[in-house]
This record gives structure tokens, sequence and C-alpha cells, in this order.
């Protein structure tokens, strides 16, 4: 049969190389130039927008620059990012979750409350924080068997929940007003600081991890015989994450050190990415977003990623809740209210999540709750009304829909959308 | 007509009748021979004997029979609301049948399901793909069935990569530059390339091919037909559905015709021509009027 003459690096008229003779730094570079001019604009975007922002800002007030703003900014995005990476694995199929807003209100609420000394329950912190994250769970289930099970469109189902879960938090925090978050450890997430010596060895643990994982899996494919990327290539990446995160690092511990919930946010980084990219679930989630009815005729099984999805949302945004509830170490009848869930389905979207489904990642939740938290801090630094801040942030959002819409309109006409 | 026998349950494909479209063979007695000059004698890889389907009122399907043979590329075709399209989901499980028996490899089966088709090795490759946009070819390939390692149970995607591009290379597809690029990025003349590979790559036996080549340009329908030979070449046993007679004399080997529900005529391509084939497509005898099952059935 002729078949078996054929070359089995299926590319034998273009210039992918043969297995062990990699590309040069150059070739990745013009590919990836050709990619970004063909609409794959990555996360080039935001990179470019995060620029202008520090320019503008620093400009205009030279504190925004400092360790002490950058700290800041970092616990004033931590609430907003992890909502925002729940956010993304609905928003991945396709669907909305309006609720996220107010349930991270109720995992707050739930968090004070149940560490208050003297209250019914008195439980420690982390075990107060465990039970928020299963009410998570349920409300998520619950709207995600609405959703899939009932038939109820995602926006009512948790517009529905925007409304029920703003009455169970003024329920909660009932006539006090507010509630005094008594939990040292539940404090202590945004408030409390690793020491310099810890933070540097998971500084080591992380940059060694991630090139131990990229060696191994470039010496599996080496092994079948599958092209792989050039090893400058390779060393690029690692030395870029490298330089980052010591640079990060090194900012923070030059004012109070590195806060418990970058750590957190670290941990909820790899573990959501992995989930995403590199576990069956994720892959069932990306196909659910890009084609419904091949999902269905490939066998998986539909509606459970969906609740999954559902549920992982509002898992995140009860957590989310506790994060912005141990930055102000107390919860009113306000929590998860104003711009709470604005902001989170803005950051997930602004980093390059498609409201379409079938695109988004949990990086873009971490970069595009940077740049709302960068307008945010740095529009409060200038001393700027709220109103001039919520039109500078919705434009910006704009912007970044209207990169998206453009890039995928070049993707399209390039015959690749 | 109305004093036509039943055909014998045991009795292979019905005989074509010729090319004037004359009155189908009321002799019930003879014998069906294998197709004529075809060199797929003996047993066909999947059969389907007196097949009927009906919803409600309307009879999709009347005693339908078919058969296609290892190695061999056998033609669907039919006007629109010929049946076509119900046939291969009453293959695929999609729809259960209400009469008649599919027998595959020799045995009579039971489908009740995608999963039992799959399982006998039964894949169908609808008209539109059901590939995800969004995922590149590795992931559509393993879409539903991707391969773990591992502890955590995390994808491995050397393994499916490599995998991936055994079969493509297999089928000898070398259009796709890149088997990790999206689908979204590929032409339809890949995408379908994509699809069939999807198909085969489970050690399928029998692969559907419906309208494989309806929105494609001259090269890549040039493209998908090859396609089309070599998985007879490999052994599979191909259906492919098509309206385009030129495509189908290109690459079949017979030709069986649907006509309102029923098969009015089964052809070899070597000794026939497309005239007879439209003739049998447009004018085919049948056995029955829709309609006026219940007098005829006597």
């Amino acid at each position: 049969m002729s078949s078996s003459t054929v070359d089995p690096t299926l590319h034998p008229t273009t210039a992918a190389p043969a297995p062990g003779e990699p590309r040069s730094l150059r070739d990745a570079a013009v590919r990836w130039w050709a990619d970004v001019k063909g609409g794959e604009l990555g996360a080039l975007p935001i990179l470019i927008g995060m620029v202008i922002i520090v320019v503008v800002f620093q400009s205009q007030n030279d504190n925004f620059l400092t360790a002490g703003n950058f700290l800041n900014l970092v616990i004033q995005a931590a609430g907003i990012m992890t909502i925002a990476m729940g956010v993304v694995f609905v928003l991945l199929l396709g669907e909305i979750d309006l609720s996220v807003g107010f349930v991270s209100g109720v995992g707050g609420a739930i968090a004070a409350l149940l560490t208050l000394p003297g209250g019914n329950w008195e439980f420690a912190g982390l075990p107060a924080i465990a039970v928020v994250l299963v009410v998570g769970l349920l409300i998520g289930t619950l709207n995600g068997l609405l959703f899939t099970k009932v038939g109820i469109p995602s926006f009512v189902v948790t517009l529905a929940g925007l409304l029920a879960w703003n009455g169970a938090v003024l329920v909660l925090i009932g006539d006090q007003g507010t509630v005094v978050i008594q939990s040292q450890t539940i404090i202590d997430l945004a408030n409390g600081f690793i020491s310099a010596a810890a933070s540097w060895v998971l500084v080591a643990v992380g940059i060694g991890g991630y090139a131990l994982n990229q060696l191994a899996r470039r010496r599996t494919r080496t092994s079948k015989g599958l092209p792989v990327d050039p090893v400058s290539l390779l060393a690029l990446r690692i030395g870029v994450l490298a330089v980052a995160l010591i640079a990060a690092v090194w900012v923070m511990n030059e004012d109070r050190g590195v806060p418990y919930v970058v750590l957190m946010l670290a941990v909820l980084f790899v573990v959501g990415s992995w989930v995403l990219t590199r576990s069956r679930f994720g892959r069932h989630v990306m196909a659910i977003g890009g084609n419904i009815e091949a999902a269905r005729r490939a066998g998986i099984p539909v509606d459970r990623v969906r609740i999954a999805c559902f549920a992982i949302a509002s898992m995140m945004a009860t957590l989310g809740g506790v994060v912005l509830a141990s930055r102000l170490t107390s919860v009113d009848t306000g929590a998860g209210g104003g711009t709470i869930l604005l902001y989170s389905i803005a950051a997930a979207v602004i980093g390059g999540t498609s409201l379409f489904g079938g695109r988004g990642s949990i990086r873009a939740a971490v970069l595009g709750a940077i740049v709302i938290a960068s307008i945010d801090n740095g529009l409060g630094l200038l001393g700027l009304a709220s109103g001039t801040k919520f039109i500078i942030t919705g434009l910006v959002l704009l912007a970044a829909v209207t990169v998206d819409s453009v890039a995928r309109r070049n993707l399209a006409g390039s015959g690749r959308g | 007509m109305a004093d036509a026998p039943e055909r014998p349950p045991g009795s292979a494909a019905p005989v074509a009748p010729d090319a004037t479209g004359a009155p189908a063979p009321a002799a019930g007695g003879a014998p069906a021979p294998a197709p004529g000059g075809s060199p797929f004698g003996g047993e066909p890889l999947l059969e389907l004997r007196g097949v009927s389907k009906s919803f409600g009122a309307v009879q999709a399907l009347y005693r339908v029979d078919l058969a296609v043979h290892a190695g061999e590329v056998l033609a669907l075709v039919g006007d629109n609301g010929a049946g076509k399209s119900t046939l291969i989901k009453s293959i695929a499980g999609i729809h259960s049948i209400d009469e008649g028996e599919i027998r595959f490899a020799g045995k009579p089966v039971s489908i009740g399901g995608p999963k039992d088709a799959a399982q006998l090795g039964i894949e169908v490759v609808y008209q539109d793909l059901a590939l995800a946009d969004n995922l590149d070819v590795v992931q559509n390939m393993f879409l539903g069935r991707e391969e773990t390692s591992g502890p955590l149970r995390g994808l491995d995607e050397t393994d499916m990569e490599q995998r991936a591009r055994e079969t493509l290379a297999g089928l000898s597809v070398t259009t796709i530059r890149s088997v990790r690029q999206t689908v979204a990025g590929l032409s339809g003349g890949q995408r379908q390339s994509v699809a069939v590979a999807k198909a085969v790559m489970w050690n399928s036996k029998v692969v559907i091919l419906d309208e494989p080549t309806a929105a494609l340009g001259v090269a890549q329908t040039r493209q998908v037909l090859d396609l089309v030979r070599r998985l007879a070449e490999k052994g599979l046993g191909v259906i492919l559905i098509s309206h385009n007679l030129h495509d189908v004399f290109e690459v079949a080997d017979s030709v069986s015709v649907l006509r309102l529900g029923q098969d009015v005529a089964r052809f070899t391509v070597a000794d026939t021509t497309q005239a007879a084939v439209v003739e049998a497509i447009t004018a085919g005898a049948l056995d029955t009027v829709p309609g006026q099952l219940q007098e005829v059935s006597a």
C-alpha cells in the first residue's frame, strides 16, 4: 500500500524540521509574528495595555510604581482574580454567571459569622473556609441543575441568583450592619505575609518545577519522534518566567512581603491551568464551548460537565468573597455588591476569554484582574471621582473586546476562523 | 406489481433492473447473484435485510436491503427525502429499526445506540463533520476518547499526537501543515480529512460518509475522493452518500439507489452508466406505492 511510504512527519514540504533538528529562535519569532498578523494575538494586547497604563499613571503620580503600591494593587486584585478564575469556566461554555458577585458576598458573610467568638458555631478559620467552599459548591450545582435539567437559560438562572443571594447577604448580616472578622487566619489571608526566606524557596520551587516540566515534555516528545521547540525558545520561556517571578517577589519583599493570598492565587493558577489544558474535564469544557453538538456526538457527558463548571464558578466566588472580606477585615450589608460582579466578568474578558465560549484561560483571569485593579488603583491615586473611574474602566473593557473582535475578523479573513 | 412476492428474507441484494428502468424483477424465484463483475463476492461486512422504519404515518424506509463488503466503496444515492439519512442513522444506532435485520460480518446484531455501532467498528462522518473549531487536529481526533497517563490521569498529549500523525500518514493526508493547528484554520478538504481520520482511527471496519464533497472545490474534492479510495484499499467497507454522480462513478464500486424509502436498484459501477442511475433515482420501480402499503403487503 502506498501509504506505508509516506513521510511520518506529515509535512515533507514545509519548514517543519525533522526530530532532533530544532528550529532557531528566529524561526519561532517569525512564526509568532505571522500568527499575530493573522489574528492570534495571545497576551500581546494586554501586555501593551499594561505598559500604557504604567506609563500614564507613573507620569501622573510618582507613587504608582512604588513597592508599597504594587503590593496594594496585588491585594486589591486578589478577590476579583479569584472570582474571575471561576467565571472563566462558565464563559468557556459560552454561558454566563451573574450571581458570582453576591455569591461572593454570601461566602464572606458565612466565613465572618462562623468564626465569630461567642457565636453559635465559633469555627476556626480553615474549617470555616471549608464550609464556605461547600456552600459555594452547592449554590453552583443548583445553578447548573436549573440550567441543564430544567432548561432555564443561564442568564436568567443566575440573574435570579443575583437578586436572591443579595437578599441572603442582607439576611445573614442582619441588623448588625457590619460583622468584623475575628479569625486571625482569615484576616491573615490578605494581611499576613510569608517570610522573605520562604518566599525565595517558593520562587525556586516554582521556576525549577516549570523548567523540569518543560524539559520532561521535551524529552518524551523527542523520544517519540515528534517535533520539538528549539532549546533557545525553551530557555527564553523559563527565563521570562524566572525574571517575572523574581522581580515580583523582590518588589513585594521590599515592602511588607509576599501575602498569603498571592501564594493561594499561585496554587489556584497552577491547578486551574492544569485542569483546563491537561485534564479530560478541561478538554471537554473547551469542546462544549467550541461545538456542543460535536461534544455530544463524541460521547462527552455534556450536562455533567456544565454543572461542574457552574459549581466551580460559585465555589471560586465564595472563596473570592473570603479574600475580599479578609482585605477589609469585615463584612457589611454591601458585601458582594458594587462593581465586584462586573469587574470579575470584565477581568476574564479583558484577559482574552471569549463570551461566545471555547476560548479563554486561567491566565486571562489573572492578567485581566491585574489590568482592572491597576486602573482602579491608578485612578484612585490621581484622586479622580468614582464616576470618572467607571467611565475609564468601561472604555478599557470596550477597547479589549474591540481588539478581540478585530482579531477574530482577521482570523476569519485569513481563512482561519 | 401488487402480486409481486416478498423477497425471500435470506436473499442478497436485489437484482438491478436493466438500464431502461424496466419494472423490478417480479419473478422472485431467481436467486440474486453477487453483483456481476464485482470482485466482492462472499460474505458482506455489513448487511441490511428488509429494514423498515416509519415515523408515525411516514414510512421512511420500506424493506431496504443493502450490503457492503470489506474493501468496497458502496455509493448510496437517491433524491432528497429518499431515506438516505434515515438509513445511515439506523445503521449508526440513532434510530432503531422497526423491522428487518442488520448483520455484521455474517452475524445478526442489534444496534441500540451510537455506542453499539462504534463497538462494532461502524463510524459515521456526518455532513457537518462535528469538529470543534477551537481545538486542534489531535484534540478533535481524540475528542471524547482522550488518552491519559500518570498518577494524575493527565492527558497523554505526546501519545495522542503520535497516533494522530500515524493515522493521517496512513491515509496519505499530507496537506495538513501541523497537527497542532486549530481546525478553524483548515480548508474544507482538510477538515473532511480530519473527520475521516477521526473515524478510522478506532479500528473501524465500516465508515459511512455523508456527502463528503458537498461543499468542496475541485482540488479538495479530489483529495477527499482519493481518501475514500484509500479507505477501501485498506480493507474497510465504505458507504458513500452523495448527490454527485460524477464523484460516485469515480470512486464507488457499486451503487445502491434509494427512492421513496425503498431500494430500487443496485448497480455495479463498471457495468452501468450515469444515465441508468439517474433513471433509477427519478423513476426506479417501487415495490409499493407509498400510502398503499396495506393493499400491497398481501
